[in-house]
């Protein structure tokens, strides 16, 4: 039967719907500040929303985007190719080339856009294509269309990157190696310094999504490729504007002049409509914020390192190292429910990642960290988690500090 | 040149600790559906033959090998 594989998926909703839980699809009520909502009746601190400079509620940047709707009109209603490009989106591709001091930029219409559709594209049948094996969806679906060979390497494992460009031998300097700055889902960050070492000795092209690393790391906000001062090793970076940049869209900038010819060869650019000039404009005022005020980053940073200590301090199973993205791993499916509905009851929303979102079997409540997160919104978390202790739901695991 | 059979042999030996049912093996014998693999298992599984043979194995490659015969034949393929 045609829905036969939809019943797993079909069987959990029922369950969660039998717990009174809606940890997917809960409904926003009410935004109140980059920070607090209304979610499914509750008032709670966002905690899970990638709103990592809480940039969504600038008033800058919402006075630029209605300023643009009023200008322009509130959609473009046609592709790039066609009647879709206009000054504004001209403008921000300038902008974001500037911004990473390169000279050719595309902007999509989604993160997932720029990322799958670049992925697709820049190879092709008889090419191959090393990926992390935690790569987003995105660069999954991507890589899957673009009829290329597809090689995984283990997450953050430069050594074995190594070892399969050793093994493709002569084709091993037209690869496209994918990796990102920040994993969305445990917040970890790409040893790049090794992988751009790797890159350097084998040859291959080197495509990076900075994602949840732009505006968060780097000395002027540009990602974990900044951070690592191996930005000359990279020949493509893409990224997403819903997140530090609180609009939505991607991009994709290169230093190679080819990018102007790939950009018509993407079939998520030309065949899908441009973004409304509102959130372009939103994105321009958002990407000259981020380059003038470098306190936001440090911010984010305070914050990330308070939520993640107060977690650690907890004996709670947190990553390796402070990062906006701090997740508590779970193993027991249940649980993770029970925990992330105890959270929701004491005022605070975060993500509950199931596999195969999850990089392993093992079940996430993931927290992104703002840099509009007051210190005592983010006590007020960690005392959140402190109440899973305490009624038994969760198990510390460590001794913490 | 190993030929196919060694390659059968290789992959039999590779399966031994997650053929939990003790099923016996045959070329015809399907990963999943037979031994009941998870795609973790298929994932350390495909890795062992990857190291033992210093190849890689692409993904996309996966979609056409359901038993064991078919991933002889694959790695075979890719080994020559």
């Amino acid at each position: 039967m045609l829905f036969d594989k939809f019943q797993t998926m079909a069987n959990f909703q029922a369950e969660l719907a039998e717990r009174h839980v809606k940890p997917f699809g809960a409904v926003t009520e009410k935004i109140l500040s980059a920070t607090e909502g209304v979610v499914e009746g509750r008032n709670v601190i966002l905690a899970g929303t990638n709103n990592y400079l809480g940039l969504s509620f600038d008033p800058r940047c919402i006075k630029a985007a209605q300023d643009a709707a009023a200008r322009w009109g509130t959609g473009t209603t046609g592709s790039r190719l066609a009647n879709g490009s206009f000054s504004e989106h001209q403008a921000l591709e300038s902008e974001i080339a500037q911004f990473y001091g390169v000279d050719h930029a595309i902007v999509f219409s989604t993160g997932y856009a720029a990322t799958m559709g670049m992925c697709s594209t820049l190879a092709g049948p008889g090419d191959t294509i090393l990926l992390d094996a935690d790569s987003h969806a995105s660069i999954y679906a991507g890589v899957k269309l673009s009829g290329a060979d597809i090689i995984r390497f283990k997450h953050n494992n430069p050594e074995d990157l190594a070892k399969r460009l050793r093994r493709l031998g002569d084709r091993a300097n037209q690869a496209l190696i994918i990796a990102e700055g920040i994993y969305s889902m445990l917040g970890d960050v790409a040893p790049l310094q090794e992988i751009a070492a790797v890159k350097r000795e084998y040859g291959g092209y080197l495509f990076l999504d900075e994602a949840h690393s732009m505006g968060a790391l780097g000395d002027t906000g540009r990602g974990a490729a900044q951070a690592a001062g191996v930005e000359a090793d990279v020949d493509f970076f893409a990224g997403t504007f819903s997140k530090s940049l609180g609009a939505i869209g991607g991009f994709c900038v290169s230093r190679h002049p080819e990018l102007e010819a790939i950009r018509y060869c993407i079939n998520a650019y030309i065949f899908t409509a441009s973004s409304a000039p509102s959130i372009i404009a939103s994105t321009r005022a958002a990407l000259r914020i981020i380059t003038e005020e470098p306190q936001l980053r440090l911010r984010l940073w305070d914050n990330a390192h308070r939520l993640y200590d107060g977690l650690k301090a907890l004996g709670l199973p947190v990553g390796p190292t402070a990062s906006p993205v701090v997740a508590v791993e779970m193993e027991d499916r249940s649980a993770t429910i029970d925990c992330w509905n105890a959270l929701m009851q004491a005022g605070v929303y975060v993500n509950l990642v199931i596999p195969p979102a999850s990089p392993s079997t093992n079940f996430l409540l993931r927290n992104s960290v703002s840099a509009a997160h007051s210190s005592e919104q983010i006590d007020t978390i960690i005392a959140a988690y402190a109440g899973l202790i305490s009624a038994g739901l969760i198990t510390p695991t460590n001794k913490g500090h | 040149m190993t030929d196919y059979q060694e390659y059968l042999n290789f992959l039999y030996s590779a399966l031994e600790f997650q053929n939990k049912k003790q099923l016996v093996l045959s070329e015809d014998t399907a990963l999943v559906a037979d031994i009941g693999l998870s795609s973790l298992e298929v994932m350390e599984f495909i890795e062992k033959i990857e190291d033992h043979f210093d190849i890689s194995i692409p993904l996309n490659i996966l979609p056409d090998v359901n038993t064991i015969g078919d991933l002889a034949r694959k790695v075979r393929e890719l080994n020559l």
